[in-house]
């Protein structure tokens, strides 16, 4: 599963990977608005992204063919519109968008694949998103997986008694009730594991780890970057 | 000798109206370790879940001479500790180290002290290794050590396990005996695996439909029962 | 539809960014207090839910199937702020680990898909609940759908993504099936739930606030129609709001639709507070 390679990936020990994640995620975004507000025209700029992203990856000793390959899951959305644009008569604008969507997603990648999932979640929390939002997206990605597989194997009892022939609709429908039933049963599961544990209705957090110089000089590094590609070229 | 777990005319019907137990008389000695067989759906698993309040049926409940009510809820939770059938249910925080010290943190320790505790536990079943893991990319066998520190790392006085040798294969289970039988708690151990009573336990119950059909020897109960297959 | 990167314009992306993440404080605060966190494993795993149930194919016709997109059964389900909640977490996962939607596009996707569509199911059932179950629930699955869809579509075209007349209306016609896919879909998802266990969909609320819930409905369609008008014609818009006819530029003509927006809306809120007046009267 896509997940779960990009899990391996986010445990690596690069020094990328051990900046804290509040300078990875300040960083993106930098990143992803200043790419988002350049020219079409400004060709230049955008092989001077592509290059920063290139040596991000090598630094955090990442797979460049492998980020890439599943940065590209954009491109078909992208591709349909640059067509369209292409038709209009916008060549330049039409090439834009397609590199814009890729670089943006090979972006995000970058930091999800050099970054667990506790750390960026931990760093919005720093930047006050909603703690329960945060929660909610922690049990959603750790059940991600379990409830998948589930699903699939229901699937494949399925097939192999036939649902081809017979199923339809209503067997869909099944599923997806049986899916959300053994859904809701494991989260009572969960509940009670919890209060088992001491749980009193609030979760405690852990203490965040500190901000060090080199994440300053890191974020400080990307955006005098990006601030430059974006002015100069 | 005094009792770590006192039960007397427990009777539990869930809101479909099943009734999943029927009147059990039940109890474990300090230190001592008891085996709870019976045939799947023989409320094996309803009656656990009573022993630290997650559910509450009729009938009376002491815990270390306590008595089971909403007031000592919280610290009948902390002596019992319940090791669940599925793993995926209790390992919930998203790394090994995390998983490990909510119980701790929710005890009131301050993070330090609850990572340390939680490494401790970790180190002590084995999965010092794997601190920063996630839950799902650890083998059954895994989960079911970083599961047992979990529980460990609340320093219960009884350990309640729920069929904890499911799902793994013969060496896993041989490991993880040699870890049950290090752990000097009480235990109440759910199981169908005769070799895991005997070797962990002197007593046995054996469950029927809600009830306590048999109680002894866990050698002479097995035999009375048939409870193995060869 | 999720808006990868780079579709939208600048203002377009930080407006919709900044209107969604208060509004998401707001539901995180409100799904708190409706519901405790003892539902946080359930809101988690109904999540995860949701990301499977949509690998399963319904077949809906020779050589063509759907899947469940699932915003009207979490709300039918867990209520409209732990639906929106749920739905915002799955946003941002798939924002950032399964590139299905941008970063700074996230305000946007949150915006359609969360806050709209959510509110475009909630209201539907509300509104129809009492007088037939299913055709609310149907209601509830086909309107979030194209809420989310036309919203998509208006913010791009307000972006200035060139579309040709035809695209356009192939684009209309393929979310009207989609809608009506999920309508059915989320109809027999319900219906298959409730028989294994009733207690698990809670029923639509009392007629009571039917008017609101039916002002509020008409207000939201009158957004993404709206929306959508300005978007393919913003002159018009700009006309009516008096600012400069020939000036084309993208951030004029992106204000002239946003200005646009908030008249219409503006207008069916002050038909809501009238009606209600009166009827309180
Ligand atoms: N959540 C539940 N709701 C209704 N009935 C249940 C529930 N859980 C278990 N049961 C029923 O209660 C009985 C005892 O189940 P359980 O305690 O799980 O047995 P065991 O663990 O011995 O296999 C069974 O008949 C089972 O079907
Ligand atoms: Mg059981």
């Amino acid at each position: 599963m896509h997940h779960l390679v990009i899990d391996r990936w986010s445990r690596g020990s690069s020094s990328l990977h051990q900046r804290d994640p509040r300078a990875k995620l300040a960083a993106l975004l930098v990143f992803l608005i200043v790419l988002s507000t350049t020219r079409p025209a400004a060709q230049w700029a955008f092989a001077a992204y592509a290059i920063m992203l290139i040596i991000a990856v090598h630094s955090a000793r990442l797979p460049i063919l492998g980020l890439a390959g599943r940065a590209a899951l954009v491109l078909p959305f992208s591709a349909t519109f640059a067509l369209l644009t292409w038709w209009s008569g916008d060549t330049l604008r039409a090439l834009a968008l397609a590199e814009k969507s890729f670089l943006s997603g090979m972006a995000a990648l970058l930091l999800v694949a050099t970054t667990p999932l506790t750390g960026w979640t931990a760093a919005l929390e720093s930047w006050r998103a909603p703690r329960m939002l945060i929660l909610v997206i922690q049990f959603v990605y750790r059940y991600l997986f379990v409830i998948a597989e589930q699903a699939q194997r229901m699937r494949w009892a399925a097939v192999c008694r036939g649902s081809h022939k017979t199923g339809g609709f209503r067997l869909a429908t099944g599923l997806v009730g049986v899916l959300f039933a053994r859904s809701w049963q494991r989260a009572d599961g969960i509940y009670h594991a919890m209060l088992a544990r001491g749980f009193r209705g609030r979760f405690v957090p852990a203490a965040p780890a500190p901000f060090r110089a080199a994440d300053a000089l890191f974020f400080s590094a990307c955006l005098a970057g990006c601030l430059a590609v974006r002015i100069l070229l | 000798m005094s009792k770590a777990i006192q039960i007397r005319g427990l009777r539990y019907r869930y809101p479909d109206g099943t009734q999943a137990l029927n009147g059990i008389d039940f109890h474990l000695d300090a230190g001592e370790s008891v085996a709870l067989f019976g045939a799947n759906g023989s409320g094996k698993t309803t009656f656990v879940m009573h022993l630290n309040g997650l559910l509450r049926g009729e009938g009376s409940i002491e815990v270390c001479s306590m008595p089971l009510s909403d007031e000592t809820l919280e610290q009948i939770r902390s002596k019992v500790g319940v090791v669940f059938q599925d793993s995926d249910e209790q390992l919930f925080m998203p790394t090994v180290l995390e998983d490990v010290a909510f119980g701790p943190l929710n005890l009131g320790l301050s993070p330090d002290d609850a990572l340390t505790r939680a490494r401790t536990v970790l180190k002590r079943v084995g999965m010092a290794h794997a601190l920063e893991r996630a839950p799902y990319h650890l083998s059954a066998g895994e989960k079911k050590r970083v599961a047992i520190a979990g529980v460990l790392a609340m320093d219960p006085e009884i350990l309640v396990l729920d069929e904890p040798t499911t799902f793994l294969d013969p060496p896993t289970r041989r490991d993880l005996l040699t870890l049950l039988r290090s752990l000097p708690q009480a235990k109440v151990v759910v199981t169908h695996d005769a070799n895991l009573a005997r070797a962990l336990t002197t007593r046995a119950v054996f469950f029927d439909q809600g009830r306590i059909a048999g109680e002894g020897d866990v050698i002479e109960l097995i035999q009375r029962f048939h409870w193995e297959y060869s | 539809m999720h808006i990868p990167d780079g579709f939208l314009s600048t203002p377009v992306w930080a407006t919709l960014d900044v209107v969604s993440a208060p509004a998401v404080a707001w539901v995180a605060r409100r799904a708190q207090r409706d519901t405790q966190d003892h539902r946080i494993p359930l809101l988690g795993v109904m999540g995860a839910f949701v990301f499977a149930a949509q690998m399963v194919n319904f077949p809906v016709g020779p050589g063509t199937s759907g899947h469940l997109v699932g915003g009207a059964l979490l709300t039918v389900v867990l209520g409209p702020a732990a639906a929106s909640l749920v739905l915002t977490a799955i946003l941002v996962l798939q924002a950032l680990i399964f590139q299905d939607g941008g970063v700074l596009a996230l305000g946007a996707n949150v915006f359609n898909m969360a806050l709209a569509g959510v509110a475009a199911a909630y209201l539907s059932y509300r509104l129809w609940g009492q007088a037939s179950r299913s055709g609310a629930i149907f209601a509830a699955g086909a309107l979030s759908v194209m809420t989310s869809a036309c919203l998509a579509l208006g913010q791009l075209l307000i972006s200035g993504v060139p579309m040709t007349g035809g695209v356009f209306w192939a684009s209309l016609g393929l979310f009207v099936v989609s809608a009506l896919m999920e309508g059915a879909i989320t109809v027999g998802a319900v219906r298959a739930i409730e028989r294994l266990n009733p207690a698990w969909v809670a029923g639509p609320q009392p007629a009571s606030s039917r008017t609101v819930a039916g002002v509020a409905l008409a207000a939201l369609l009158l957004v993404v129609l709206g929306t959508l008008i300005a978007s393919v014609a913003p002159d018009g818009i700009q006309r009516l709001t008096g600012q400069g006819v020939d000036s084309t530029s993208w951030p004029q003509r992106t204000m002239g639709g946003l200005a646009g927006i908030a008249m219409i809306f503006a207008l069916c809120y002050l038909g809501g507070k009238l009606k209600s007046r009166r009827r309180s009267a």
